[in-house]
């Protein structure tokens, strides 16, 4: 959670939000969310688990380049 | 009854010491039917903000404040927005309790000074990032 505020701070472009599982089902259920933390970018990127800083951005950029996929 | 303890409040003002500027916490609530997250996430937030003189806190309505929120993004309550010196993008939805208190008081420190704690490499990435980002990151208090 921390990376994703952080890089908010970094760039513009980017919005961090931190979403509370429990409390909004209906988003859990959306993306899927069967283990936290798990990270979804911008619809198309998503991961489960902590990772290092470089692979984070590595989905954010991956979420913007057209890739897709999960990963 | 206060949710953070004095142990909480003493540890909460001396990382709060380390605020670099103003901060300012917009906190989305409803008046009717508001949850009981709802409710403890705004006096968690008073509470937050009575321990550091830099931190101001503006409680809006969704229903109500409709051009706020459009504005801010948020479409559901409780929600969180901290401001520094301009809005980072930074946004919290339901109660940040637990881990993602700490995270909470992380955020408030990086909006105060705009200096993230990121890899040099990691700014020079995004330097050329042209296209909006929305990052998600589900979490569970525990």
């Amino acid at each position: 959670m921390r990376l994703a505020h952080h890089l908010a701070v970094a760039s513009e472009w980017i919005r961090g939000d931190c979403v509370e599982a429990n409390e909004f089902p209906d988003l859990a259920q959306r993306y899927m969310v069967m283990a936290v933390p798990k990270t979804v970018v911008n619809d198309r990127v998503s991961f489960e688990g902590a990772v290092p800083e470089a692979q984070f951005v590595d989905a954010v950029l991956r979420a913007v380049n057209g890739a897709g996929g999960a990963g | 009854m206060a949710i953070l303890t004095e142990r909480d409040r003493t540890a909460v003002k001396t990382e709060l010491a380390k605020l670099a500027g103003p901060v300012k916490l917009v906190v989305f609530t409803t008046a009717l039917g508001a949850s009981e997250y709802t409710l403890e996430t705004e006096r968690l937030v008073r509470e937050v903000a009575e321990c550091a003189d830099q931190v101001t806190v503006e409680i809006l309505n969704l229903h109500i404040d409709r051009e706020r929120a459009e504005a801010y993004g948020v479409d559901r309550v409780p929600a969180i927005v901290v401001e520094g010196a301009r809005d980072y993008g930074i946004r919290f939805f339901g109660i940040p309790m637990g881990y993602e208190f700490t995270n909470l008081i992380d955020s408030m420190i990086v909006a105060s000074s705009g200096t993230p704690s990121l890899a040099a490499e990691t700014l020079e990435r995004l330097a050329g990032l042209k296209e909006r980002v929305h990052i998600q990151v589900f979490a569970t208090p525990t």
